[in-house]
């Protein structure tokens, strides 16, 4: 991008009163622990308590960093915070603040390293404890991997009760009375003899001391917001249409961009005549970007049909065309390229010198991510500032992004982050915002919304990768006696981490994931990853290796468990070596009635999996009708440590159960010539409310570590539905979705 | 041309072929209706014509023939309409870009037919995808909704 140019530097405020739906919480400072004592411009009246609690004359702002994609993440930090703050949550407003190191996520690499949940030993905590390091020292503001509640569930609530020390402190200095005789509620400061002091009038006094250095928390026994059902702080804009998304910014003056950029991502463009789409009514200019172009025009239906107008020759695709050609490239890696092998127990070659009692390949198809609200970004480069406004996972990767693209120092980028309409790991990727920052720098002062078409979303999504495993085990007296898989896929961090600039080492526990880490003892037991080449450029996506691999693993189970001769449910029980995991299992066995006789033409399946820390079973009910397959029901139980919000909590498994076999029955993208072969929603098939079966969720809470839910739901919805198709009708179905074998009503 | 929506005309200087979908959103600044395929396939963008539901990207702004009504135009959120106060006392949304779509769908389907079974709302919501899963929520919604509008 061109060279800068003079810029007026100046302090740089985010929001303000620019951003609909949000509001100013101006340049605040960032205490521990990035020391950063800075306290300058803060705009009068404004303290700072922690970084995570900003009061104002106004009321308590609490900072909610962890980006809001529709799992509840603001609700969930709010009530975190305000718990340990002694304020009611709708006495507070949360803001995400800004992109800093301080909102560095603790847990996201500990998930990456090849140590199962399972593993308590000190090898695997001094390993947590350096991913946690890493976490901090590269302040790694990331919103994913289910990590915001484990993440925040001390953190948080440290914040919210060091902030209240400092307002206790500060009113027994007013007062001149013994900090221990003061109490909090409320939102104020409780003296014996009945003053109330609010925090806003304690604000100012309280922002100039020091953060406490030990804080204690309450015994979960005195929660009184934690563990009861909440309503979602954002829930009367999502009802009424007023939460303003990234698709909903304006600003005065402001042009509707939109892109079209090569189908095969990366192949270039080879010739363009954009003369048509310049003289379309509405259009002001458009913009040669890498690998297509950009439109911008004066609403977003002229962009779309501008861009559309543009003649275009792109380049060829930089990886094998088609499907079947993805396909021969993954199944190489069986050959050639051993990546993993982190579980492998007894000695499997003996095991399997007789022959293999059940030998299978199982495939699952690239996916795509398609949240509801396509990728969008709002960009402003104005006075030598560049305003950015975008949901995104990844803030601080963004304004890296907008950085080197712009030459601006940090101070000068800001970016303030909005809530999704969806993201499934979609806005992982900064892409788009990389556009809009591009088509922002061309439109010389004016803003610029960008908004992707449907299609542009399908084509240029980074997909779940396919993915190709072989099975193969032994049964011996009624019980699973061997069982080895191998499983081939493309590297997700690989690629991901590579668009990041973030350095990838060792085997990608990714292609293993959900699959090498089970807790269960099987006397030989073999689990190996091998790296397939990267073709087309793969992301993380709901549940991420574990969506593939516990369809191969629970797959290739449940053939051993009928070869066996024995019950999917008991023979997993007898395998299971990890008690949550085995309550887990025993649940969803009372849950759905596992045993009982159904009747004929209908078939119940099991399915487990452990994934982000959560062990997590379902099983899933269906009835062969003449017309095809209908799901009943599914019944789903995970183990939590500790359910902080019980409707959440259903909420997120229910929508993990949806996802999982909305995409087993429907989902997949095929490739011809270089692209995508499903452009919208006609194609790319979803499950509708009609097609959607009672779901039964429990969540257990046996005071473990906190985990979050987001994901690990999703799983084992593929396998228990496939495992159930076969109970009902014999027809054992290897490759995703399920839909190419089977109908479904 | 003129358009009438949540009771107040406009006119608007827009081409025919322009779909009402953007002409709410991008003209108006009606941005509760949501974009999500353009294409008639997600129900994102379901408005009521005339009290119909319909797909706004499916109707061209020279099409629109009755008054429209958005979800800006059935409640407020001081105010919502039963069909919104059953939505936010279930807890419906999770991303919640659907629902507006999703309300509106409802919001027609009770004024047609005010006990709808298991059925009946799921045909009328059928083409109203949401990806976060919430349609559990949606059926016990909607059948909250009805109780409310039936108590008035």
């Amino acid at each position: 991008m061109a060279g800068m140019g003079k810029i007026a530097r100046r302090g740089f405020l985010i929001g303000a009163a620019t951003v609909a739906g949000g509001f100013a919480v101006g340049v605040y400072s960032l205490r521990q622990p990035y020391a950063s004592p800075l306290s300058k411009d803060l705009p009068p009246g404004m303290a700072v308590l922690t970084p995570y609690v900003v009061i104002d004359r106004s009321g308590v702002i609490l900072i909610t960093p962890r980006a809001e994609m529709g799992q509840g993440a603001t609700t969930i930090q709010a009530a975190l915070i305000a718990e340990e703050l002694d304020i009611p949550l709708d006495a507070v407003r949360t803001d995400p603040g800004m992109p800093a190191p301080a909102y560095y996520n603790s847990k996201i690499v500990a998930e990456g390293l090849p140590f199962a949940a399972t593993d308590t030993g000190r090898v695997a905590g001094v390993a947590r404890e350096t991913g946690d390091m890493l976490g901090k020292l590269m302040g790694l503001q990331i919103t994913g991997g289910s990590t915001t509640v484990p993440d925040g569930y001390d953190r948080l609530r440290q914040a919210g009760a060091m902030a209240r020390a400092m307002l206790i402190t500060a009113a027994s200095r007013r007062l001149g009375v013994a900090e221990a005789e003061l109490t909090t509620e409320a939102g104020a400061v409780i003296a014996p003899d009945g003053t109330r002091l609010s925090y806003v009038e304690l604000a100012p006094a309280a922002g100039r001391l020091l953060e406490p250095r030990q804080v204690t928390l309450k015994d979960p026994s005195e929660w009184r917001l934690l563990g009861k059902p909440m309503q979602r702080l954002d829930i009367v804009a999502k009802s009424t249409g007023t939460e303003r998304y990234g698709i909903d910014q304006t600003a005065p003056g402001m042009l509707f961009a939109t892109v079209r950029t090569n189908p095969a991502r990366g192949g270039g463009v080879l010739s363009l005549d954009a003369s048509r789409a310049e003289a379309m009514r509405g259009v002001v200019k458009v913009v040669r970007i890498p690998d297509g172009i950009g439109v911008l025009a004066d609403n977003t239906w002229r962009a779309f049909q501008a861009a559309q107008a543009v003649e275009i020759e792109w380049g060829p695709a930089p990886w094998p065309a088609d499907t079947e050609a993805l396909f021969e490239s993954i199944a190489g890696a069986f050959e050639t390229r051993r990546d993993s092998r982190l579980k492998d127990e007894g000695d499997i070659k003996a095991a399997l010198a007789g022959g293999a009692d059940v030998e299978a390949e199982y495939r699952v198809p690239f996916l795509a991510h398609a949240p509801l609200e396509p990728m969008t970004a709002f960009a402003w480069f104005r006075n030598g500032i560049m305003e950015l406004r975008a949901g995104t996972q990844i803030p601080r990767f963004a304004v890296r992004t907008a950085r080197r693209l712009t030459g601006l120092p940090e101070d000068l980028v800001g970016l303030y982050a909005l809530p999704m309409g969806g993201s499934f790991g979609r806005r992982l990727e900064d892409d788009f915002i990389d556009q809009a920052v591009r088509l922002a720098w061309a439109a010389e002062g004016r803003p610029v919304k960008l908004t992707w078409s449907r299609e542009e979303d399908m084509a240029r999504d980074f997909p779940r990768p396919a993915a190709i495993a072989r099975g193969r085990g032994r049964v011996e007296g009624g019980k699973v006696a061997a069982m080895d898989l191998a499983i081939a896929a493309p590297s997700v961090s690989a690629s991901q981490m590579g668009r990041l600039g973030v350095p990838t080492m060792g085997p990608d526990t990714a292609i293993v994931a959900g699959a090498w880490d089970q807790p269960f003892a099987i006397p030989a037991y073999r689990v190996t990853g091998h790296r397939a080449p990267e073709t087309v450029p793969i992301s993380s996506w709901r549940s991420v290796g574990a969506s593939a691999n516990a369809f191969f693993h629970e797959s290739l189970m449940d053939e051993l468990i009928h070869a066996a001769g024995a019950d999917p449910l008991e023979e997993r029980l007898r395998l299971c070596t990890h008690a949550p995991s085995a309550r887990v299992l025993e649940a969803v066995g009372e849950l759905s009635d596992w045993g009982t006789p159904l009747a004929p033409g209908r078939g119940r399946g099991l399915a487990f999996c452990l994934s982000f820390g959560v062990p997590c079973a379902e099983v899933v009910e269906v009835t062969a009708e003449a017309r095809g397959i209908r799901i009943d029901r599914v019944f789903a139980v995970a183990e939590v440590g500790r359910v902080l919000d019980p409707v959440n909590i259903e909420n997120q498994m229910q929508g993990g159960v949806i996802w999982g076999l909305s995409h087993a029955m429907w989902g997949e993208l095929t490739y011809a010539e270089g692209r995508a072969e499903q452009e919208n929603f006609d194609s790319f098939q979803a499950m509708r409310i009609g097609e959607c079966p009672e779901i039964v969720v429990r969540a257990l809470e046996s005071g473990g570590p906190v985990r979050g839910v987001g994901e690990p739901p999703v799983p084992p919805a593929a396998p228990a539905l496939a495992n159930a198709i076969f109970a009902a009708t014999g027809q054992r179905l290897r490759a995703l979705p399920l839909a190419r074998a089977v109908r479904f009503v | 041309m003129r358009l009438t929506v949540n009771g107040t005309e406009h006119e608007v200087d827009v081409e025919p072929d322009m779909p009402l979908l953007w002409v709410l959103r991008d003209v108006l600044g009606l941005t509760g209706t949501k974009y999500g395929c353009g294409i008639g396939q997600c129900g994102a963008c379901t408005v009521h014509l005339g009290g119909v539901a319909v797909q706004s990207c499916q109707i061209a702004a020279g099409d629109v023939d009755a008054p429209v009504t958005t979800i800006e135009g059935l409640g407020t959120p001081e105010a919502p309409h039963p069909v919104q106060a059953a939505w936010i006392e279930i807890q419906v949304a999770q991303c919640g870009y659907c629902q507006s779509g999703q309300i509106m769908a409802a919001a027609a389907l009770l004024a047609e037919t005010p006990e709808p079974d298991a059925t009946e709302i799921d045909a009328a919501l059928h083409v109203n995808l949401c990806r976060c899963g919430t349609y559990p929520r949606i059926r016990a919604a909607v059948r909250l909704a009805a109780d409310k509008l039936r108590e008035g």
